[in-house]
């Protein structure tokens, strides 16, 4: 059992933005940047992955970050601290490959900020100038601004209604600074959701830029056992649990992992009016 | 009833042994009806009554020179435990059995008898061999009734410390017989739960659930540690399994669990499935009771399952049971080919499978919104022999046709996963990509103080096989413990 030891609540507005801080001590020493873990709520829950957002390895605690959009992220959402999580299995997939690149541009939009703080974090560390663009829809759901100032040398803001900062999106900030601005970028990382980061690869592929994308696909086990998280990427299938979750951006058949995403909307939504009606009950 | 006319017809001895010539026909075995249970996952066998039991255990003749032993891959001492079952000391006839297997609750059930102890059997010559799974069975299955036996003594502690990679079945058997030894054994699993392809990939309706966590308990009950979630290669190397945490030896069964897909057109489209990702999500993960639990799946109508196997025959038959009106076995050799067991395949038929033989698949095809719509096949014929020494099935130019189905699953073999690899150097590796050992009997790997066994050697394989490989690399790994001594190539 995994204890919540600490809950923020990042926006209230729903669907909600929370984070738990985890005590799982070996988790916390064995993660590296990218990774993410597996989390069953309960004894009936399903697997659920998530990206480590932040860890504390003396302390032997993890930060996981969700929104609360479909049944199980609304259940994760009325944990309270001090109760704990049923199972926490990780960290799994391939650690981001970490070097010294030069200029590395990362992307976080909507929740997706999250996963890419520990990559911001480690590309800094690893003497990289790092910028970072955050964008959100609304000022109200913008995360881990001061945690990603501090992990970067310089951080820009969007958000789609131009409640803060500037109006727009997370690919107008990068055409501007790459194609205005002239800024030499010699790698971006992107997280966010598919259609973002389909189009910040269509930003950066004419100018041969090399991209990361991390991908967030439907996972079952994660540990490379079903399959359920295969995407194209360059003409063959791989398993985003095992074979990523980070890809080549440029080689990500977009169109066809939103297609699988969408696979159980019908179900998402039933096991989410079932949960609505049960947590109005229960508080 | 097919099985019960048939089965009524045996009965005879064989010459050369000089024991009354019983007249008792094989007992078949009570099941429910199959239009009843292909809506249901309650297990589809329902196990003998104790007359049952009596009546099969009488038609074993106590040859003098057993054969059947020979054919466990385990080498279960059948005659005896028989021997027990006729005299109605069914615990002892349990406890002869678990001399030598650890699950013989599970092997009673998912064991290929008829290829093993069945089919070396004295009475399969002129007739049916004794109903030697369905007696083991039902010893283990009136213990777990009724009670009675005792957990198993270990024997005092050795102070030696070892880890095993995979609570499936050969990982079980190893860290029973270790702890016998007075080994203290902590088993890794990566999943929520215990018991590996038991678990994951065997249906309720064959094998309940609860068996397998009755077996789990007992060695928990020894001193067995087992910690859950725990992937190693991720969250510890094996290198710090023995650096860090001081564990003596290690042991790795962590399986063949990575799916094979067929690498032809279409096969990323929403509906296809690994067999799997099919069975996790319905017996693992108990999604056949969404929403009561959480995990989804799709209840599809029409569902083609491509392969032969056994585990093709559980992902027909789990599809049958979510609802599908057609639910089809797509083989590309004939129904003499067939890698499942008999028993299987007649189950899947009697409750409505249909099986297209001589078929490969093609293509599949999708609709405009990135769903399965079809199955393009094409019809084989059988050429000559190939490697496998099994006639190569070879395609019928022209004979293209679509089977008109909404989701198509995948169950043609798995391989191993390569995260193990990644993370631990001096581990060799075979060219297919298992684990690269001394020997099956000694389990030992290219790395002192490491062994392997199970489907992550052999490549997939049957449980009791698993099984036999845990008991020799226990064997093994006591042996290394007191001597130290290793081989090198």
């Amino acid at each position: 059992m995994y204890e919540i030891l600490k809950k923020t609540v990042w926006s209230a507005q729903e669907p909600r933005i929370t984070e738990f801080v985890l005590d799982a001590p070996e988790i916390a020493r064995a993660h590296k940047a990218g990774q993410f873990v597996i989390i069953i709520p309960r004894e009936s829950g399903e697997r659920i992955p998530l990206t480590i957002a932040d860890k504390d390895a003396e302390k032997g605690t993890i930060n996981i970050l969700f929104q609360e959009v479909g049944a199980s992220t609304m259940l994760l959402g009325s944990f309270k601290e001090g109760d704990k999580l049923m199972h926490v299995a990780g960290p799994l997939g391939k650690p981001t490959h970490v070097e010294k690149f030069g200029t590395v541009v990362c992307i976080g939009g909507g929740v997706g900020i999250a996963p890419v703080h520990p990559i911001a974090k480690a590309m800094k560390d690893a003497g990289n100038k790092v910028i970072s663009i955050l964008g959100a829809r609304t000022k109200d759901l913008l995360i881990y601004e001061d945690l990603m100032r501090k992990a970067s040398t310089e951080v820009r803001i969007t958000t789609d209604d131009g409640s803060y900062v500037k109006k727009g999106f997370v690919t107008d900030e990068l055409k501007q600074m790459i194609e205005v601005e002239k800024i030499p970028v010699d790698l971006v990382v992107v997280i966010g959701p598919p259609i973002m980061m389909k189009f910040v690869c269509k930003v950066t592929e004419p100018h041969r830029l090399k991209t990361f994308a991390s991908l967030n696909t439907i996972m079952v086990d994660g540990t490379g056992m079903c399959g359920a998280c295969r995407v194209t990427v360059g003409g063959k299938t791989k398993f985003v649990c095992v074979d990523g979750p980070e890809f080549d951006g440029h080689e990500v058949d977009y169109d066809e992992m939103m297609a699988r995403q969408r696979q159980y909307l019908p179900e998402e939504k039933q096991a989410a009016d079932i949960c609505r009606k049960k947590l109005c009950h229960s508080a | 009833m097919s099985e019960e006319k048939k089965e009524g017809q045996a009965g005879q001895g064989e010459g050369g042994q000089k024991q009354a010539k019983p007249k008792v026909p094989r007992q078949a075995m009570p099941e429910q009806d199959p239009h009843v249970r292909a809506k249901n996952f309650d297990e589809v066998t329902l196990g003998y009554t104790e007359e049952q039991a009596l009546l099969e255990a009488s038609r074993c003749l106590q040859c003098k020179k057993p054969f059947c032993t020979t054919g466990c891959p385990v080498g279960i001492d059948i005659k005896s435990f028989i021997g027990l079952i006729q005299s109605k000391d069914y615990l002892s006839a349990l406890a002869k059995i678990k001399e030598s297997s650890l699950l013989p609750a599970v092997c009673g059930r998912v064991c290929p008898q008829e290829m093993q102890c069945e089919k070396v059997c004295i009475l399969s010559k002129k007739g049916d061999s004794v109903a030697i799974g369905r007696l083991e069975r039902f010893v283990a299955d009136f213990q777990a009734k009724h009670g009675g036996g005792r957990i198993p003594k270990a024997a005092a502690p050795s102070g030696k410390k070892i880890a095993i990679v995979g609570a499936g079945p050969s990982g079980l058997t190893a860290a029973f017989d270790l702890t016998v030894m007075g080994h203290k054994v902590t088993v890794f699993e990566a999943l929520h739960k215990a018991g590996g392809v038991l678990v994951y990939g065997i249906p309720e309706f064959r094998l309940p659930k609860a068996i397998v966590e009755r077996e789990v308990k007992v060695l928990e009950q020894m001193g067995v540690e087992i910690k859950l979630n725990y992937v190693i290669g991720k969250i510890k190397t094996i290198d710090q399994l023995m650096s860090e945490d001081g564990f003596d030896a290690v042991y790795i069964c962590n399986g063949a669990g990575l799916p094979w897909f067929m690498g032809i057109p279409g096969e990323n489209l929403n509906g296809v499935y690994s067999a799997n990702e099919f069975l996790t999500r319905s017996n693992l993960m108990k999604a056949f009771r969404f929403p009561e639990y959480d995990t989804p799946i799709k209840r599809f109508k029409n569902v083609a399952v491509v392969g032969g196997g056994n585990v093709a025959m559980d992902a027909v038959r789990t599809a049958l049971r979510l609802g599908a009106d057609n639910a089809y076995i797509v083989y590309r050799r004939s129904k003499d080919e067939l890698p499942a067991r008999k028993e299987e395949v007649e189950h899947a038929m009697h409750e409505g499978v249909q099986f297209k033989l001589l078929v490969a698949p093609v293509k599949v095809l999708g609709n405009e919104q990135g769903w399965v719509k079809g199955l393009e096949c094409i019809e084989m014929e059988l050429g000559l022999p190939d490697d496998s020494g099994r006639r190569r099935p070879v395609a019928k130019p022209g004979s293209e046709f679509t089977l008109e189905v909404d989701a198509v699953v995948v169950s043609i073999g798995t391989s191993s996963n390569p995260l193990l690899f990644q993370t631990t150097p001096g581990l060799g590796q075979t060219k297919k990509g298992y684990i690269e050992v001394e020997n099956e009997e000694t389990c030992r790997t290219t790395k002192k103080g490491v062994f392997a066994g199970g489907d992550i050697v052999t490549g997939s394989a049957t449980v009791i096989l698993a099984m036999g490989a845990g008991r020799s690399a226990a064997k093994n790994i006591d042996q290394y413990l007191k001597t130290g001594e290793w081989w090198s190539r």
